[in-house]
């Protein structure tokens, strides 16, 4: 038999071909062990050496001249290039080299992709609902289009963005299936060319992240199940606390536009315990205290005489991080700072007469409205009195090993329906409500950035903040010339009073937004004789000021940070990145002597009594082992759950209202009204309700105790997490302090994700340092090597070389030319 | 060692290949090498899974030292939910001598299915599990 000669054959090339298919593919295998971890080709291959040498001479047709790139130890890029184009181009080559997958994961998430490399579940998160539809629903892609364009109009961001995608895209081509970064290899699949709307995409992210909290909805639920009165006071629109940026006593201009609550308000809107029908619930909101601090003191208040910036924003902490440190030269401008991957220029820094740095706004500029459908179809809605016809947008998405999705979603004058009968985020009320979103108006913060980086002076910089429209943010400077400033920018919706609080009716113009405030009327100051100026998300005004403001403004770090301000003289660097790194709690200093105050120590039990003493010890600071921060937040958390909890009962999705809210109340009125539980006969006191907030405190605490977890960073636990989740690609357990209200407001995975102080003296002294490291790839010893210094509080100097070898720190040095 | 021959060519050639193709050529090399040299299967089997068991092994151990294991840390967490670098190269290692062992057995019989006169009395060609020449 001649066959039979060949069976053993046959059964060991089908064990062969099995083996390879299992190893190579998915289908049999959860991951194809055999591409990644082949030593040629797959995770091994993104082992970087301990000793990796960067030097590299590259030539690409795209560019126009040459450009040297000097690394110093820290893998920070020092671009030098013969003009603008090539050094956008470097840029982006760079960004790419060091954070091609998460530029690219960022901003498939922005534009609503991530199905395409998660697939549509992603362990039990549905990524298809919560994230990509509700992004594409929120019109993430079509504002980003609406703003490409008028970039691309702009010959100075049109040439901005092209060469830096061209950068982008050369490093791309320059893949193999061995340099592939490491999480295309895990997650299985290739990047594509990178495009000037992933760029835009980028920023409307950002506009998401820092302009997109909302609490319309929760209001509106609120406003369903309260009177009026009890409402203004759990969510008021004024802080006693509150140190606005421009202090009180500022003299305002009238304001040009007044806008006008419409008649039918009382009747359509201020519909107090009124109903009590459902509402849509957004599936996910970026963090609210997505805050920041900067500040600027004058050479009246330092040592040298000459100006100091200190900047530091809050925002989500990750891995790769956020920034990539650069210093980007051309014979135009020379700039050193953080910049974004994804994105062009330099965005916090300084050049060779100025520095600045930004804090978010908070202001309120995400409204819904209600819509009238004619019918099921959606074909039309009703405005005011007409059948308006509907545009739709036809989204589509592929999702990983499944058949594409389609949605289509009905667009009106006000923007997008982004919940309606087929998308209702978590909840089934099946009506319509369209987004008004600031984002969606088409603005070229690039530009800003651009004329930023290269502005010489006060005037260069407010010409520059002018094109900052979404997100909102204050714009802090300092010059070299002595000047400093500071500027509430953005372009915001003038409202009437409570005016997109709550869902709105959609069904006229009544209740449109009336105007934008001329920017010249945005609260601002310019070397104000108390020598400083500052912001941290703070109120940007009292309430002389002739718009409203809405939105969320934490008072507590801005009070502290100018209480500091106010009394510092003769101050260095070193005075700046100790109280940007400072973990002293103001909001503790109101509250604890209530809290001391409201219970005799006759009537604590002897356990709770130990907690007791280490409060009554406590120093007032999130330091990382301090044991009374931590009794102090969890008897806090617990405080407020007593106080509120009776109240939000019957709302059917609420927000707890602020810290601040409770503790003014409490400070006014000892016999505070929401101290009472309004579901039992008898009236409870404060010193009731600390009581039973101490019992329900007293567990937590015993178990932290058991747990080895009664110090703040063992407590607070903060972590550092890559992108995917993955925890082995993350840092955990960072023994690191400080706390929401305290300048250095380090949160579980939320912080300063870059701490910058810029002491303008004629040779610029420079310090900065960011949770992270230069490098994305986690097989690189750059990939976290930051962090231990950020845990610690300490800051590299950021040097800015010169152009030529004669630089001290150059490690590595890349050149570029077009032959 | 005509063993010792084809475990180093396999080794040779897998590194060679690897260099311009997707890692499975090293099935392709060790197959073919046991086609050009005729040996047992089992010895053909034990050929290809150490060449490959060596190679893998050898250049990750390299890469991961000049690594500080940096990586190896990371990914033997991921994979093999364990903390153990070293771990992770042997796992590697024998990926690689899996494949290339059974890709260096399918050649070994195919040459023995083919030309039985060459190395084997007739009867036996088609039994390659029997040890006719131990």
């Amino acid at each position: 038999m001649f066959c039979m000669r060949f069976i053993p054959f046959l059964v060991s090339l089908i064990i062969t071909i099995l083996l390879i298919i299992a190893f190579n593919t998915t289908w049999l295998l959860p991951a194809p062990l055999g591409k990644l971890l082949s030593p040629q080709h797959g995770i091994w291959q993104n082992a970087e050496p301990a000793d990796a040498n960067f030097n590299a001479t590259l030539h690409f047709p795209g560019l126009i001249g040459k450009a040297s790139v000097y690394f110093d130890e820290r893998l920070v890029p020092h671009i030098f290039a013969e003009n603008d184009a090539d050094g956008f181009f470097v840029q982006g080559y760079l960004h790419a080299k060091f954070r091609l997958w998460q530029m690219e994961f960022q901003t498939h998430a922005a534009g609503g992709r991530l199905c395409e490399v998660l697939g549509d579940k992603s362990g039990t998160t549905d990524i298809l609902n919560v994230a990509d539809r509700y992004f594409r629903r929120l019109g993430m892609v079509y504002a980003a289009e609406k703003s490409l364009k008028l970039i691309e109009q702009d010959s100075s961001t049109k040439l901005m963005c092209d060469a830096y995608t061209s950068g982008i895209n050369a490093y791309i081509k320059s893949l193999t299936a061995s340099t592939l970064p490491l999480e295309y290899k895990l997650l299985g699949y290739n990047p594509e060319p990178w495009t000037n709307l992933k760029t835009a995409l980028f920023l409307k992210y950002m506009s998401f992240d820092l302009a997109g909290y909302e609490t319309d909805f929760e209001y509106t639920s609120a406003r369903n199940a309260l009177t009026k009165a009890v409402f203004d006071k759990m969510y008021p629109l004024v802080q006693d606390s509150a140190d606005p940026i421009v202090p009180h006593g500022t003299v305002f201009e009238k304001a040009a536009i007044k806008p006008m609550a419409p008649y039918s308000a009382d009747s359509l809107y201020f519909t107090f315990r009124a109903s009590d029908t459902a509402l849509p619930v957004e599936p996910q909101k970026p963090d609210k205290e997505n805050g920041s601090n900067n500040w600027a003191v004058s050479g009246t208040k330092t040592k040298s005489h000459y100006p100091i910036l200190c900047n530091d924003p809050h925002l989500g902490l990750n891995l790769p991080s956020l920034w990539f440190e650069m210093q980007l030269h051309t014979p135009n401008f020379n700039v050193y700072g953080a910049s974004f991957p994804s994105g062009p220029g330099v965005v916090i820094g300084f050049n060779d007469s100025c520095a600045f740095g930004f804090t978010n706004a908070g202001r309120d500029v995400r409204d819904y409205y209600e819509i009238q459908f004619r019918d099921a179809s959606k074909q039309e809605y009703l405005f005011n009195g007409k059948w308006k016809k509907t545009d739709f947008r036809i989204e589509r998405y592929k999702i990983k090993n499944k058949p594409d999705f389609i949605d289509t979603v009905a667009y009106t004058v006000f923007g997008p329906v982004i919940f309606d009968d087929k998308y209702a985020g978590r909840s089934k009320d099946g009506k319509n409500y369209a987004v008004r979103w600031k984002a969606h108006d088409p603005s070229n913060e690039l530009r800003a950035i651009y004329d930023l980086d290269r502005s010489k002076n006060y005037l260069d910089y407010v010409r520059a903040a002018r094109n900052f429209h979404t997100p909102g943010q204050n714009i802090v400077f300092a010059a070299k010339n002595g000047d400093i400033a500071i500027r509430a920018q953005g372009e915001f919706p003038a409202k009437w009073k409570r005016q997109g609080d709550f869902v709105m009716p959609g069904t006229d113009t009544s209740y449109a937004w009336q105007g934008m405030i001329p920017q010249p009327e945005n609260p601002r100051m310019y070397n104000p004789s108390r020598g400083f100026v500052s912001s941290a998300n703070q109120f940007p005004a009292d309430s002389s000021y002739p718009y409203y403001l809405g939105g969320s403004f934490p008072p507590y770090r801005g009070y502290i940070i100018n209480r500091r301000l106010t009394q510092m003289q003769n101050i260095t660097p070193q005075d700046m990145m100790k109280l940007q790194t400072d973990n002293y709690d103001v909001f503790a200093e109101f509250a604890r002597p209530l809290l001391l105050k409201s219970v005799g120590e006759n009537d604590l039990g002897a356990d709770i009594k130990k907690y007791w003493d280490i409060l009554k010890t406590w120093n007032l600071r999130y330091d990382a082992k301090e044991t009374g921060a931590t009794i102090f937040a969890v008897l806090l958390d617990s405080l407020r759950a007593v106080v509120w909890n009776d109240e939000l009962a019957p709302i059917q999705n609420y927000v707890m209202p602020y810290e601040s809210t409770l503790l003014e109340g409490l400070l006014k009125d000892s016999a505070y009204q929401f101290l009472d539980n309004i579901n039992t006969p008898q009236k409870e006191t404060l010193h009731d309700d600390v009581l039973l907030a101490l019992q329900k405190a007293l567990p937590v605490l015993q178990k932290a105790e058991a747990e080895n977890r009664l110090e703040w960073s063992a407590f607070k636990d903060t972590r550092i997490s890559h992108l995917t989740r993955l925890m082995p690609l993350s840092r955990t357990h960072l023994d690191v302090g400080g706390g929401t209200h305290a300048i250095n407001s380090i949160k579980p995975t939320h912080g300063p994700s870059w701490r910058m102080v810029v002491h303008l003296t004629p040779e610029t002294e420079a310090y900065g340092v960011y949770p992270g490291g230069q490098s994305g790839n986690p097989g690189s010893k750059y990939y976290d090597n930051f962090i231990d210094s950020w845990v610690k509080g300490e800051y590299y100097p950021l040097v800015v070389m010169k152009e030529g070898s004669s630089n001290k720190n150059v490690k590595w040095v890349m050149t570029f030319d077009n032959e | 060692m005509k063993f010792f021959v084809s475990s180093i060519m396999i080794a040779l050639l897998s590194f060679a290949s690897c260099l311009y193709m997707p890692w499975w050529s090293v099935a392709i090399m060790a197959f073919l090498v046991n086609i050009l040299i005729f040996q047992k299967p089992s010895l053909a089997f034990l050929s290809g899974f150490i060449a490959l068991f060596v190679l893998w092994t050898i250049m990750t151990l390299y890469i991961s030292s000049k690594n500080e294991d940096v990586l190896a840390h990371k990914m033997s967490l991921i994979i093999l939910k364990t903390d153990s670098p070293f771990s992770l190269v042997l796992f590697t290692g024998i990926i690689g001598a899996l494949v290339a062992g059974f890709a260096a057995l399918a050649g070994s019989h195919l040459r023995k299915a083919t030309r039985p006169a060459v190395q084997f009395k007739p009867g036996q060609a088609s039994d390659g599990s029997k040890p006719s020449d131990a």
